[in-house]
């Protein structure tokens, strides 16, 4: 038996790390690093290293510098502020204030890391090296115990006993459906045939939603250990990683973490000395949302169009080219290491009963803090909003939840104190899916928030199955009359019937979820709906066809400003100093008058 | 051999395995409306008009994707099952041109059958038809979207059957549509016009030009070539006026190519199609019997022998034609000297 070679993190040495996470490469985090090294050598501060992570998940506070060991946080971090920090921190020992995050809900400086709010009400489990580790250098993996569970399956675990420890751990698939990964692992297992795959599905599509890209770029190789140790226990010994083209850096990096798995003997042939041998692909998706539903994802590997298939018969029968496979989502498969390495009765010590560990939300929205929140199961929605989140901005009310991305329904405030379950949320007719969280406050319409997601799942029905391809159709051209203020009341009833038959008719999850905005937000705020069609009225005055915008003539002082901006010349002067005039019959109700104005004297109605 | 037992609406029934609920029914002969299923394609699952409940199966599968196993119970004529089948047909009524009386596939079309079957009598959503392009390229059939269901009947058996892709769906979600590689039009794209989609279209998006419909039928052998295919002749005042293929035979299985299937009537009924053997009689030709004829080739040919002659056989002609053409070659004329054009 083969030895890994382990490695120590370096711990102790005073390293800036930058966060290259895709949120903060986009804001020059790249450059900022090279001016990093460039200061640092230049006052030959010869004991201060610069390394780099991958992302830390609270990527609007990016470009992220984080200082290690003590621990400080640095946020929006730009190429100005690089000599200032190596100046003060570095040089004269005086951690930077100006830069250190700022609580947006006491406006106090929070210095370190370990006191931010955000992180402090986490509990990072399969994020455990996402932010810790540079993803670019197997060694640090490796010191974090990395690949040791690989090992320790390959030497001392029969297939049973790897399918066992999982079943013991709870663990269900962190795709969204949460069917439990042991029973899945255990039928891959036992269907015969002479080959057998396993794909790692990192087809994340859900807008906002950036957990597993995060996964990728901050640790690839703990999923790659997942697949490896998925791979022994169900037989497969070819393996496909299924990932969005549109993530580049997760794409480079998984490239680059499989080469150096491979060179260290953790993949290819006969792994460590051991009988067994798992070559892994990489496919890059061509950006169809359908593409994350497990048989269009298998259509799509083979050069086909990708859109779904019948089940029965499942993957594990018959999946990719016709050979049993098994199709477990990132997180799952990052999740795999901790259970085998600390038994799967640790790991379901986390979490609830029917739902065991931690999940991973892309909080984002009307709410102060936004970014990866990884919470262990059973966690409030008011814990994940409030006590993570900071709450609402501007002192608004929270109004709804939207969770499980564009097919997840719209869970209203007086629910918050709903479990993070799977049963939980479908029960109140929403998904968890893959972890999308959008926070909607009093200025969201709820019209419009289902209008909008139908909008999503509509043109990314691949068209195979009727219900979906013309029921999504009929429901957003009923929408977007309602939403224009050429509603009719039995729309509603309409409405609600044809979600109920695409729901029920449809081939794929894709149309079998797509109606639960709508049906949601027809079950928690059908008094918006009614007063859209019975009084052409929107409360947050976000229908266009429904607002009026009108000028307070007590509080205008005829500035102008709004009269440059109005595109379409609604707005006129009616001479020095004497209020504007809106003309109703050009106005477009664009909103720009409204927008600009600092006096609040335009009213929208 | 094994056999499987079910239970289709109260009808015990036995299946061979393999057997999907579909076929079932079909062969105890229980209707089950269906848009995208066809006996050459494999199982499709797209229109969502098959569905039945199939006791111990979550949701409603579709019959002709779900394989038959022992002791399944189906019932195919819930008041849930009409009611999905119903909401189904409603979407796709809302998206088709309400034209049936003018409409080529008047009475031929499948859409109606399965309308009627589940009592529709009027139409119950607001309409999402837009004007869609027609595709007239093609010199023998007219590909108008405006009809298409989308049921990929046709992409199917241009992969499955004949093995061209010529087509494939476009586009995402209300603007899927059947195309070519690069959306040209089909006469632009590696199309061969064989028409196997245009058979197999059960509306009228797919459809021959100048087809009307034939008051009788007359089963003949494709005289094309040697392959023997089998069509249907669609007769009207002594004149052919649609081909099919026949799906009893054998040597083709209701396939055709697009000489047989579009090539035929206009050949047959040319103005200067032979029907009478030429004879050149000082330079002009002149019709004359077939008795003369023959005489007049044999005694030309009697003058010579072995290698002196050469056979020269067609392509055009069947198998059993061919026989005898070397037969005659090398037994009567005493020569092995014998060739083929070897193409149409």
């Amino acid at each position: 038996m083969a030895k890994i070679k382990t490695s120590k993190l370096s711990a102790g040495q005073r390293t800036v790390f930058l966060c290259h996470g895709t949120g903060c490469v986009s804001n020059e985090a790249f450059a900022i690093r090279k001016a990093f090294e460039k200061s640092i050598e230049r006052l030959q501060l010869t004991d201060i290293k610069v390394d780099f992570t991958g992302c830390h998940g609270f990527c609007e506070q990016g470009p992220i510098v984080f200082v290690q060991p003590e621990g400080i946080f640095y946020a929006h971090v730009s190429l100005d502020d690089v000599e200032e920090i190596v100046y003060s921190h570095f040089r004269d020992n005086k951690p930077l204030e100006r830069l250190m995050y700022k609580d947006p809900s006491s406006s106090e400086i929070v210095p370190y890391f370990k006191d931010i709010n955000f992180y402090k009400k986490q509990r990072h489990i399969v994020l455990r090296n996402c932010g810790r580790i540079n993803p670019e250098r197997i060694e640090d993996y490796i010191a974090t115990d990395g690949y040791q569970a690989l090992q320790k399956v390959l030497f001392s675990m029969t297939p049973h006993q790897v399918i066992d420890e999982v079943k013991i751990s709870g663990l269900r698939g962190r795709g969204g459906a949460g069917f439990p990964t042991a029973t899945k692992w255990q039928f891959c297992h036992d269907a015969p045939s002479d080959k057998k795959y396993l794909i790692c599905n990192a087809d994340e599509g859900d807008p906002g939603a950036f957990m597993d890209r995060s996964m990728m770029e901050g640790d690839p190789h703990s999923v790659i250990e997942g697949m490896a140790i998925a791979a022994y226990a169900t037989g497969a010994t070819e393996g496909y990683i299924y990932i969005r083209a549109e993530y580049p850096l997760a794409v480079n990096r998984t490239k680059f973490a499989i080469k150096e798995a491979e060179e260290r003997g953790f993949l290819g042939k006969n792994i460590l000395g051991s009988d067994f041998s798992l070559k892994i692909h990489i496919k890059e998706g061509a950006g169809a949302f359908v593409c994350g539903e497990e048989t269009a994802l298998i259509a799509s590997i083979e050069g086909r169009r990708g859109m779904p298939s019948s089940r029965p018969p499942f993957p594990t029968q018959s999946g990719l080219w016709g050979k049993p496979t098994n199709i477990n989502n990132v997180k799952t498969l990052a999740t795999v290491p901790l259970i085998i390495l600390h038994g799967g009765k640790s790991y379901s010590q986390t979490g609830t009963e029917k739902n065991r560990g931690t999940s991973i939300f892309a909080l984002t929205g009307k709410i102060n803090c936004m970014g990866l929140v990884e919470v262990p199961m059973g966690t409030k929605l008011a814990d994940i909003i409030f006590d993570i989140g900071g709450g609402i901005p501007n002192g608004k009310k929270l109004k709804a939840v939207q969770t499980g991305g564009p097919s997840g329904g719209c869970l209203p405030a007086n629910m918050i104190n709903l479990p993070v379950e799977y049963e939980a949320f479908a029960n109140a007719g929403s998904i968890m899916g893959s972890g999308g969280m959008v926070v909607m406050d009093e200025d969201t319409c709820m019209v419009d928030v289902a209008r909008f997601f139908i909008s999503f799942t509509q043109s990314e029905s691949c068209g195979k199955c009727v219900p979906c391809r013309l029921g999504t159709k009929q429901m957003l051209n009923i929408l977007e009359n309602i939403c224009q203020g050429r509603g009719n009341i039995t729309d509603i009833d309409l409405l609600q019937n044809l979600a109920q038959s695409i729901k029920v008719s449809s081939l794929c999850g894709l149309g079998q979820t797509a109606p639960n905005p709508v049906l949601t937000t027809l079950s928690y705020f059908r008094d918006e709906y009614e007063e859209h069609i019975n009084d052409r009225r929107c409360r947050a005055a976000v229908c266009t066809g429904l607002v009026t915008y009108s000028i307070i003539a007590e509080k205008c002082p005829g500035c102008g400003l709004c009269i440059r901006e109005c595109p379409v010349q609604a707005v006129t002067s009616s001479g020095k100093k004497k209020p504007v005039i809106l003309d109703q019959s050009k106005c477009t109700k664009c909103g720009a008058c409204f927008n600009i104005c600092r006096l609040g004297a335009i009213a929208v109605k | 051999m094994n056999y499987l037992r079910l239970n289709i609406n109260s009808r015990e029934i036995k299946v061979k395995p393999g057997t999907t609920v579909l076929q079932a029914a079909q062969a105890s002969g229980t209707y089950i409306p269906t848009l995208c299923a066809d006996p050459d394609l494999k199982p499709h699952g797209g229109c969502r008009l098959c569905i039945v409940e199939v006791k111990g199966m979550r949701n409603m599968p579709t019959a002709c994707t779900t394989i038959v196993s022992e002791d399944m119970v189906v019932n195919t004529e819930t008041e849930a099952v009409h009611k999905e089948r119903r909401s189904v047909i409603d979407l796709i009524i809302a998206d088709h041109p309400m034209d049936c009386l003018t409409c080529i596939k008047n009475q031929r079309c499948e859409l109606q059958d399965v309308a009627a079957y589940l009592g529709i009598t009027e139409r119950n959503l607001p309409r999402t038809i837009k004007q869609k392009p027609i595709d007239d390229s093609n010199p023998f059939f007219t590909f108008n979207h405006n009809y298409c269901i989308l049921c990929q009947r046709c992409t199917r058996t241009c992969d499955e059957i004949t093995g061209v892709n010529a087509i494939e769906i476009i586009n995402r979600g209300y603007n899927s549509k059947v195309s070519t590689f690069g959306d040209k039009p089909l006469m632009e794209s590696i199309c061969k016009s064989c028409g196997e989609c245009v058979a197999r279209c059960p509306v009228a998006a797919l459809v021959a030009k100048n087809s009307i419909m034939p008051t009788s039928k007359i089963e003949t052998t494709c005289p094309y070539c040697g392959v023997g295919c089998m069509m249907e002749l669609g007769i009207r005042n002594g004149k052919i006026v649609s081909v099919e293929g026949s799906r009893s035979s054998q040597a083709n299985n209701g396939r055709l190519c697009v000489k047989g299937r579009y090539g035929i009537a206009d050949f047959v009924q040319h103005p200067e199609r032979l029907v009478q053997p030429l004879l050149r009689k000082s330079n002009t030709l002149i019709e004359t019997s077939w008795e003369e004829a023959l005489n007049i080739v044999a005694q030309k040919l009697s003058a010579y022998s072995g290698d002196q002659i050469a056979v020269i056989a067609s392509a055009k002609c069947t198998n059993e034609d061919n026989y005898i053409v070397q037969k005659f070659a090398r037994s009567v004329l005493g020569t092995n000297n014998i060739d083929h054009c070897a193409r149409l």
